[in-house]
């Protein structure tokens, strides 16, 4: 199960991480759903383009621009999230949206956590892959722990202060 | 002052709410420390020697009355009566318990504050120069953007979970009050030639392990565009800044790494794509902001009180305290009154519950209802009139707060030190009262003049001990006594300068003997009105670590063993303190 636009969701796609004996040229991709990581796709690039659905995960300290040629082939991109505190992710998650024009899925995977939701959907994610050992009805609450923002972002494409309009000092504006 | 809008409440309700549910589930053991550790950090709640310690933002450092008695009630209802300033224009409260955490968050809330964002690895709370709106030599006005500022960096997604902390400052004086070279973002408020409003943007400054003044990496940047600059200069640090060594994370080091030109280069290369974007400040928001900002109702008087005068000539601590703790106002017959909180034998920066209601009901007498936090941890009145500063003095005495030492060698800065943090590898505060005690003397440290001395427990530096004119650094040695190393030179201003260590470190007693030294130099040295500071960099540093090394210390033995014995015996040092 996944969360996915703001749903609990069943999932059958398998993200494939490479075990210390694999090679990303030579590993072998199962059938069915799979998400690679880059260094799999950026090899093996000419087999898994045959695929009618394909995935690819980037990790946190690779450049979402690798895969600037090749966007539009995907039917979901993942951020990896190796630790929760690791931030590198919200600005590739940004990155894939705002300059690369990355329409399609973006799952968050790895160590994604309830609290870390809000911002999560807030630079682009729209899926998210909780961590196994907690709830994932609790998870989804997490997206709703704001009702509103200050900033532009993915998901709010105007700041507050272009959005609303705000109250000024009352007293300043009789003086 | 900034009074919040239907959507800053909404924001700050939003987040006492979220806050007490991960408190919740902290309790019920859902969440693991580790894993409640950046959260709580996030609301500036630390786990110290003696337990939690909030650490509650103040904007820029300007509050009003009604937010201070705020702060008095906390420290009254869930804490031990007092509190700590820092010199982040925050307040500190010690002995709190987790379970009140929540309560005290609504509390804040119901006066328009919070803790959001005042630790952890995130953009922190926005500070500025004490001075603004009332200073002389001010070009434009900080308070505004540091507000809009504040504003764009609360809960911004993508950078809150950066390497390390990010703390940002911004000044609009002709002297830089805000320490802005010693900040990640150091931002100057200022005019071009054609009058219009921009930012001299310097990066890179910091403190800590490795300090660094900052580095300019803009001359001018229009103001319409200073949130997406500061957005391109974070989401650089976001993806470049280092995350294998905590030592090496902050954005100094990438800066110094990359050097400023290519870093620079990378900004301006991100910046290209969102430059004139939806996220570009408007008139309309300026203005609405800055409206919170006018002038309160001045009278027209004159800047002459010949009864102020008389009452000088007659009373010597009233005419030492007018020379050291009353500033020029730019408006006539208007003053700006800087209330110490480092009256010797005092805990730099701390206030008690009564001291703080004493300042909300000063300040709601003689200066509109606002009081400012300065990085020194003193407090403000920044709009008193001269005619009132007889009454002010002698109503402020009452509760301790006139001592005639603004800028004088016992105004310390201090952070907490081996008392309270388990960061510290020796005390800081009872050093600091030490000092104060043997320098007492109000006549010998006017003669002393301008002198900064900082403190810091650690090399974390939350002292600013580096940029102090006189800097102490307890510093960890193999024995794991309690050493200090003291360095010399640092300054602050528009000649910010890190201080250099002076040689072997000395022990707790020997350190005021050794500022004794250094000022004996500093007496025979002197030219005419020339500074410590001014005394240092003309003569260099060797004629003051001659004189310091030169004989042995005659100090008596160690009173103090150990150095968490101040600890009050009925709180048992809980388990999971690093240092024991």
């Amino acid at each position: 199960m996944i969360i996915k636009n703001n749903a609990i969701v069943a999932d059958d796609w398998v993200v494939l991480r490479l075990n210390e004996q694999d090679s990303a040229e030579n590993v072998m991709i199962p059938e069915g759903r799979v998400i690679v990581p880059l260094q799999v796709w950026l090899k093996q690039r000419n087999l898994l383009q045959e695929r009618t659905e394909i995935g690819v995960w980037l990790a946190s300290d690779e450049r979402p621009e690798t895969l600037k040629e090749d966007i539009d082939k995907f039917s979901v991109i993942a951020v990896d999230f190796p630790k929760f505190s690791d931030g590198r992710g919200y600005s590739i998650a940004y990155n894939l949206r705002a300059r690369l024009g990355y329409v399609g899925e973006m799952r968050a995977i790895g160590d994604v956590l309830r609290d870390q939701l809000f911002y999560m959907q807030r630079v682009g994610f729209d899926a998210f892959a909780p961590r196994q050992d907690r709830s994932i009805e609790d998870a989804l609450k997490g997206l709703a722990d704001f009702s509103e923002v200050y900033q532009t972002s993915i998901n709010s494409k105007l700041p507050l202060f272009r959005r609303v309009q705000r109250k000024g000092n009352a007293a300043a504006s009789l003086a | 002052m900034y009074r919040y809008d239907e959507y800053d409440q909404q924001i700050v309700n939003d987040r006492v709410k979220q806050y007490r549910d991960q408190v919740r589930r902290r309790l019920s053991g859902e969440l693991t420390e580790e894993e409640f550790r950046p959260l709580r950090l996030q609301n500036g709640l630390y786990m110290q020697i003696h337990g939690y310690m909030l650490r509650i933002a103040v904007p820029y450092g300007l509050i009003s009355s009604k937010q201070m008695r705020m702060f008095a009630h906390i420290a009254r209802k869930y804490d031990r009566g007092y509190g700590h300033f820092t010199t982040r224009q925050n307040i500190q409260f010690n002995w709190l318990k987790l379970e009140d955490t929540p309560d005290i968050l609504a509390d804040l809330a119901s006066v328009e504050m919070h803790a959001i964002q005042t630790s952890g690895n995130c953009v922190r709370n926005i500070t500025s120069d004490e001075y603004a709106g009332v200073a002389r030599d001010e070009v434009v006005d900080p308070r505004p953007y540091a507000e809009i500022l504040r504003q764009w960096s609360t809960f911004h997604p993508e950078f809150a979970y950066l390497p390390r902390k990010f703390k940002i400052a911004v000044s609009g004086g002709k002297e830089d009050r805000a320490a802005i070279y010693a900040h990640d973002i150091g931002l100057s408020v200022t005019k071009n030639k054609q009058g219009e409003v921009g930012f001299r943007v310097l990066v890179g400054g910091g403190l800590g392990r490795t300090p660094i003044i900052g580095c300019e990496i803009c001359e001018f940047m229009p103001w319409q565009h200073i949130l997406t600059y500061v957005e391109s200069i974070l989401r650089v640090y976001n993806q470049y800044g280092r995350r294998d060594n905590i030592y090496k994370a902050r954005i100094k080091i990438l800066v110094k790494a990359l050097g400023i030109d290519e870093f620079r280069r990378q900004v301006e290369a991100d910046w290209a794509d969102i430059k004139n974007g939806p996220g570009t400040l408007t008139a309309e928001e300026v203005t609405r902001v800055a409206s919170f900002f006018t002038d309160p109702a001045y009278e027209t008087l004159d800047d002459h009180d010949s009864k102020l005068n008389e009452f000088k000539a007659d009373n010597r601590p009233f005419s030492n305290w007018m020379l050291r703790n009353v500033k020029p106002h730019r408006v006539p017959g208007y003053a700006i009154v800087v209330l110490s909180l480092k009256k010797p034998g005092c805990v730099p920066g701390d206030a008690t519950a009564e001291q703080m209601d004493a300042v909300a009901d000063l300040a709601e007498r003689y200066s509109f209802g606002e009081v400012r936090i300065t990085h020194q941890q003193n407090l403000v009145l920044a709009d008193v009139k001269q005619k009132d500063l007889i009454r002010l003095w002698q109503e402020a005495g009452a509760y301790e707060l006139t001592a005639p030492n603004i800028g004088l060698l016992t105004d310390i800065i201090s952070c907490p030190g081996a008392d309270f943090c388990t960061l510290a590898n020796a005390r800081s505060i009872p050093l600091a009262k030490l000092i104060a005690e043997r320098f007492e003397d109000f006549d010998f440290q006017h003669d002393i003049g301008e002198i900064t001395l900082n403190m810091s427990g650690c090399v974390n530096a939350c002292g600013q001990h580096h940029i102090g004119n006189i800097g102490v650094t307890g510093v960890e040695k193999k024995d794991h006594g309690e050493w200090y190393q003291v360095s010399i030179g640092g300054a602050e201003g528009n000649d910010s300068s890190i201080g250099k260590i002076i040689g072997p470190s000395f022990t707790f007693n020997q350190v005021p003997e050794v500022i004794d030294r250094l000022l004996q130099v500093y007496l025979r040295e002197r030219t005419e009105a020339e500074c410590f500071i001014d005394t240092v960099r003309r003569i260099g540093h060797a004629p003051f670590k001659e004189h310091v090394y030169a004989s042995d210390f005659a100090v008596a033995q160690e009173e103090t063993a150990d150095k968490h014995e101040v600890a009050p015996a009925q709180y048992a040092i809980p388990f999971y303190s690093p240092r024991f």
